[in-house]
């Protein structure tokens, strides 16, 4: 047949191939009587060993292939296969009810993936998965039937599939799978996240995948839109062979600069970092060449969960991000509560304007239990990398000093612990309110950086709620007033031999980063997917026209003339 | 047999990671492990035993072993659950 199916965009790209079902053998299991139950627990030894060695040889490949953390669910896999608690009651199953090992096996199995299955907790839910993927190996072993090899697909196919497990996605070899799609599945399933990580284009949740597609058929994939076209047409076709081949250039124009640093036209180097949430956002960070971590929203450790999350949670996390980032700075930002974060669990009585109350640094010095729980964590995280604390909303320097006391505080209790911590931590603010952007010279002397968080810098400034659609004019980030406040708190920075970095929205803006360049910005935080793209447009950019540029920026009347500006100057370059 | 009570003071309880590293540990012994909590005793050597608990914060449970490794066992269990801040 011909057609499209629509679903969801789960890995860019656009990829062409005949289409291969990626289908379950039948794994029907009967019950049968046995009286040689010694034979059948002799089977059933012989398939859990079959099944062991197989899930080695996975573990290795996508060891080798995808690193260690998406190996970890094989290492998983192999534990559940172990466990004694599944593999003695089957064996007493077959001798006791005198049936076949593969009845004894999956009613076992069943009884526990139902059980873990109705338990409250995704956690476990999903060792519910680990066990019908460990039970259909061994399963599959005992019914002597293969289950489907990817790893031996030798032509190029796009792999269509209900869904896909962990076992069978990482036995895609990349040399040949060029894309694949599902019927089930989100954005966020493992299918999509394994697809992003493999860097294959995938459309997920088609709904119709495996019902309207044929072995064999044409199939395009596009990963960009989240459509699946069957059998096009040469006009299709040809239109995606475009398409690809311009995604494809423009990934390798961008690829190219990965491992480069970031250096403008005229020999001078500006970071690029990245902002992340939680520490596997790290893998988005390096396949985009970011130059460290400008922002580490620790505010995803508490949110979504029922209680506050532990001193020892806290510090694997800062630990797997530091040491992922093997030296290369990263700034925490510690608890950014409030506002438009909320965290039910905390009880905080409702306000009537939260963006101007308790929340962010206000709260952590108030409720200092949260704060210090959060320091330790991060004071014992230090020795694994280049570690830097920045505190949030900081008004007044008093802020500053009490944040920066209780810090210190914690330091001394913790090397009085014997608890080793690294020598030299830098200390920075966020600017975000203006009355910290104007003395910002009075800060430079007590902070070693500043990071110039926009949006929020942006809506008080210009008081203006940026969560409210009427006056969503106002939010101006190309306004004079706004750049003259950046000016102020780079220079004020760079007179103290400090460096100042931004890490909203606006540091990743195609106009904003000559102005920012040219204002002598020295660190650019924005989303890793944004890094190549920015490091592309720096690399065309002089910094000695770009300072000329931002002097003339900051004494335009209005935003519309700064843009104005900004886009002359662009089609000169 | 040496048998040891322990309450537990994570505040997620014994669960996900803290769970494979017990049976990890469990597992490097020979002697028969058991962790009994709320009337259950399950093998410690079992990711889904110990997981299928639920133990939570402020959980009373208590670690026996037996075998002729049973105290080097016990002792490797107890300062693990101390390092990691699970249990005192």
């Amino acid at each position: 047949m011909t057609g499209i199916l629509k679903g969801i965009a789960a890995s860019d790209g656009i990829a062409f191939a005949k289409a291969y079902r990626l289908m379950e053998p039948d794994l029907t299991v009967e019950k049968r009587a046995e009286s040689n139950t010694e034979a059948e627990v002799e089977r059933f030894h012989a398939a859990m060993k079959k099944s062991e060695s197989e899930l080695e040889v996975i573990k290795e490949k996508a060891r080798r292939d995808l690193g260690d953390d998406k190996a970890a669910i094989f290492e998983a896999h192999l534990l559940v296969l172990n466990d004694p608690e599944l593999t003695g009651p089957i064996e007493e199953k077959i001798k006791t009810d005198s049936v076949n090992a593969e009845f004894a096996l999956q009613e076992t199995a069943n009884m526990f993936i139902g059980m873990f299955e109705a338990m409250d907790n995704e956690y476990m839910k999903e060792r519910a998965a680990d066990i019908k993927d460990v039970t259909k190996r061994v399963l599959a072993a005992l019914l002597n039937v293969e289950l489907p090899a990817p790893a031996l697909i030798a032509e190029e196919v796009v792999v269509v599939a209900e869904d896909l497990t962990p076992s069978m996605t990482a036995q895609l070899n990349r040399e040949f799978v060029k894309g694949f799609t599902t019927d089930i599945g989100g954005r966020t399933s493992h299918s999509a996240i394994m697809a992003r990580s493999l860097e294959i284009p995938a459309v997920v949740g088609t709904k119709n995948a495996t019902a309207d597609i044929q072995n064999g058929d044409l199939i395009i994939i596009d990963g960009l839109e989240g459509e699946v076209h069957i059998n096009p047409t040469e006009e299709v076709a040809a239109e995606y062979k475009k398409r690809q081949e311009a995604f494809a250039r423009q990934k390798a124009e961008w690829a190219k600069l990965v491992n480069e640093q970031t250096v403008t036209a005229d020999g001078r180097h500006v970071e690029l970092a990245a902002n992340i949430g939680t520490p596997e956002d790290l893998v988005g960070v390096k396949a985009n060449g970011g130059e460290g971590v400008g922002l580490y929203r620790t505010e995803f450790l508490y949110m979504g969960r029922d209680n506050l999350p532990t001193e020892e949670e806290q510090f694997e996390a800062y630990k797997a991000v530091l040491e992922g980032m093997e030296g290369k700075p990263v700034v925490v930002r510690t608890l950014d509560i409030g506002g438009d974060k909320e965290l039910p669990y905390l009880n905080l009585p409702h306000e009537m304007n939260p963006f101007l109350g308790f929340r962010a640094i206000r709260l952590c010095l108030e409720e200092q239990d949260i704060f210090r729980t959060q320091l330790r964590a991060l004071l014992r995280a230090s020795e694994y990398g280049n570690l830097k604390i920045m505190f949030p909303m900081i008004a007044t320097v008093n802020e500053f000093r009490e944040a920066k006391a209780v810090l210190l505080e914690e330091r001394a209790k913790l090397e009085s612990e014997g608890i080793s911590v690294a020598e030299n931590i830098e200390l920075g603010i966020m600017v975000e309110i203006p009355s910290t952007a104007v003395i910002a010279d009075l800060f430079a002397k007590e902070v070693d950086f500043f990071s110039i968080g926009t949006n929020d810098l942006i809506q008080y400034t210009m008081a203006a709620d940026r969560m409210n659609e009427r006056v969503s004019y106002l939010y101006q980030p190309y306004n004079p007033a706004i750049l003259r406040l950046v000016k102020t708190v780079i220079e004020a920075a760079h007179k103290e031999g400090k460096w100042a970095g931004m890490c909203g929205e606006m540091a990743g803006d195609e106009v904003a980063i000559p102005l920012l360049l040219g204002l002598g910005l020295d660190e650019f935080s924005m989303s890793a997917t944004s890094i190549l793209k920015a490091r592309a447009q720096l690399k065309h950019l002089s910094k000695a026209d770009m300072e000329i540029l931002a002097a003339k920026a900051v004494n335009m009347s209005t935003a519309e003339e700064v843009v104005e500006l900004v886009a002359a100057a662009q089609k000169n370059i | 047999m040496s048998k040891k009570p322990f309450t537990v003071t994570a505040d997620t309880g014994i669960h996900a990671r803290p769970a494979t590293l017990l049976v990890q540990t469990a597992s490097k012994f020979s002697s028969d492990i058991n962790l009994e909590f709320n009337g259950k005793t399950v093998n410690m050597k079992s990711i889904m035993g110990v997981m299928s608990l639920g133990i939570g914060k402020g959980a009373e449970i208590v670690i026996s072993a037996e075998g002729s490794d049973e105290t080097t066992a016990l002792e490797a269990i107890e300062s693990l659950l101390k390092s990691e801040g699970l249990a005192g």
